[in-house]
């Protein structure tokens, strides 16, 4: 039987870390209610059994080649077994090369790029393997606090099997001198789940004279039962 | 010879961030969970998400997971008995717009059995997302005046003065309910550590 542990503390965002000025008014400051697993949690939406339009070259979504550094993002989806979750939708968005989003309320001066979209989405295969091609997106200012600047990182949000499997997480770039001072990752208490975040790259994954390529695999909540679990 | 499966850990969640409709609510479709041969009762169930101000939060998103009218969650652990409802589709998600709301239109869902013969209230489960949440908040929409609501062992662990915070209220118009989030406050909505 598959179960659902809890997360160790730390291993997860503080949800109210005022250093991210942004979550001093949202997050929640009553202490979140413990319940049980129900058919509710051990159910939820199923989508790769449906077609979503994937999108998984965002390079090759309008007439020519978008500006920047091409890179090819993949690696697997997992459970905390390493057993792979098969079948799953992976959406993506990010800014350009330049560090701007396509969006109406990103008023970064910098340029857009009339070849990229920055969004992009695609379900694993039955190894729980996927693979993106995109552009590497820019670090880029924001009014957090004086000369704040986000770490480059491309945005994902996941299913997995059930609701209770449901991550949006960001990928980080290996070496990024910006990440000690960005108050969003090191929002997460302990350094070695910080590092999870943090893509690697990958030679074997490159493709010569085209593309480089960073790994990154996700694992989601859940895993086999074991006679010690679930005390909670 | 069977190998010891590799222990893993979860990733951390990170904030949506202000973006994210780029990726992730272009596709309005999603406010309706129903199609016009769904059974059951038809809703329209506004969501208004304040922050700890009472001001509206206009870059957040909601996401609904819902049993259909028989109670039927479309979903192979739902083993019980019926066929769920091809009408139904139990997932919703829109973004919240400039005064902090979104409006789905689906349908009651039934009571959900625990094979016990007794199970939970009717309900919606939900995921709420924004700028400035570094991880995703769930609550649960349960319906105002709903006599299960006495026996539900998920509300029976709310403090009971914390338990209207999980209610949709109905409006003026038939078949019109709002369920309120407050993320911070007096009476801000509880939410559950799933």
């Amino acid at each position: 039987m598959r179960t659902y542990p809890r997360p160790e503390a730390g291993d997860q965002p503080t949800l109210l870390h005022p250093a991210y000025g942004s979550s001093i008014k949202r997050a929640p400051t009553q202490p979140l209610i413990l319940i049980p697993h129900t058919l509710s949690e051990l159910t939820g939406p199923l989508y790769g059994h449906n077609p979503v339009g994937e999108t998984d070259d965002l390079t090759a979504q309008h007439a020519g080649d978008p500006i920047g550094e091409r890179i090819i993002v993949a690696g697997r989806v997992l459970d905390e077994d390493g057993r792979p979750v098969p079948n799953t939708l992976i959406e993506l968005w990010q800014a350009n090369s330049a560090g701007r989003y396509r969006h109406a309320v990103d008023n970064h001066p910098a340029p857009l790029d009339p070849n990229f979209t920055g969004a992009g989405r695609t379900v694993t295969d039955e190894q729980g393997n996927y693979r993106f091609i995109t552009i590497k997106p820019g670090a880029y200012p924001w009014r957090n606090h004086p000369n704040a600047w986000r770490p480059a990182h491309i945005h994902f949000s996941l299913f997995g099997p059930c609701f209770i499997s449901r991550l949006v997480t960001q990928m980080y770039f290996p070496n990024d001198p910006l990440m000690p001072f960005d108050p969003i990752s090191q929002s997460i208490p302990n350094e070695r789940a910080r590092q999870r975040l943090i893509s690697k790259f990958d030679l074997s994954l490159t493709q010569p004279e085209w593309a480089l390529g960073y790994r990154f695999d996700f694992v989601l909540r859940g895993r086999e039962a074991t006679p010690f679990e679930e005390k909670r | 010879m069977s190998r010891e499966p590799e222990k893993l850990c979860c990733l951390p969640s990170q904030t949506v961030g202000p973006f994210f409709h780029l990726g992730l609510t272009a596709d309005s479709t999603r406010g309706r969970l129903c199609t016009a041969e769904a059974k059951g009762e038809r809703i329209r169930l506004r969501f208004k998400l304040l922050d700890g101000d009472g001001a509206p939060v206009p870059d957040g998103m909601i996401e609904l997971w819902q049993a259909d009218s028989s109670g039927k969650y479309d979903h192979p652990a739902d083993t019980g008995a019926g066929e769920r409802d091809p009408g139904f589709c139990g997932f919703g998600r829109l973004a919240t717009d400039a005064d902090g709301t979104c409006t789905f239109e689906t349908i009651r869902p039934g009571r959900i059995a625990d094979g016990k013969g007794s199970g939970q209230a009717a309900h919606i489960n939900v995921s709420v997302f924004a700028r400035g949440l570094l991880g995703r908040l769930c609550t649960r929409v349960y319906f105002e005046g709903d006599p299960a609501l006495a026996e539900d062992p998920i509300l029976a662990l709310v403090p009971a003065e914390r338990r209207q915070t999980l209610l949709a209220r109905r409006g003026a118009t038939a078949g019109e309910s709002t369920f309120e989030i407050r993320l911070q406050g007096p009476r801000e909505t509880v939410f559950f550590d799933v």
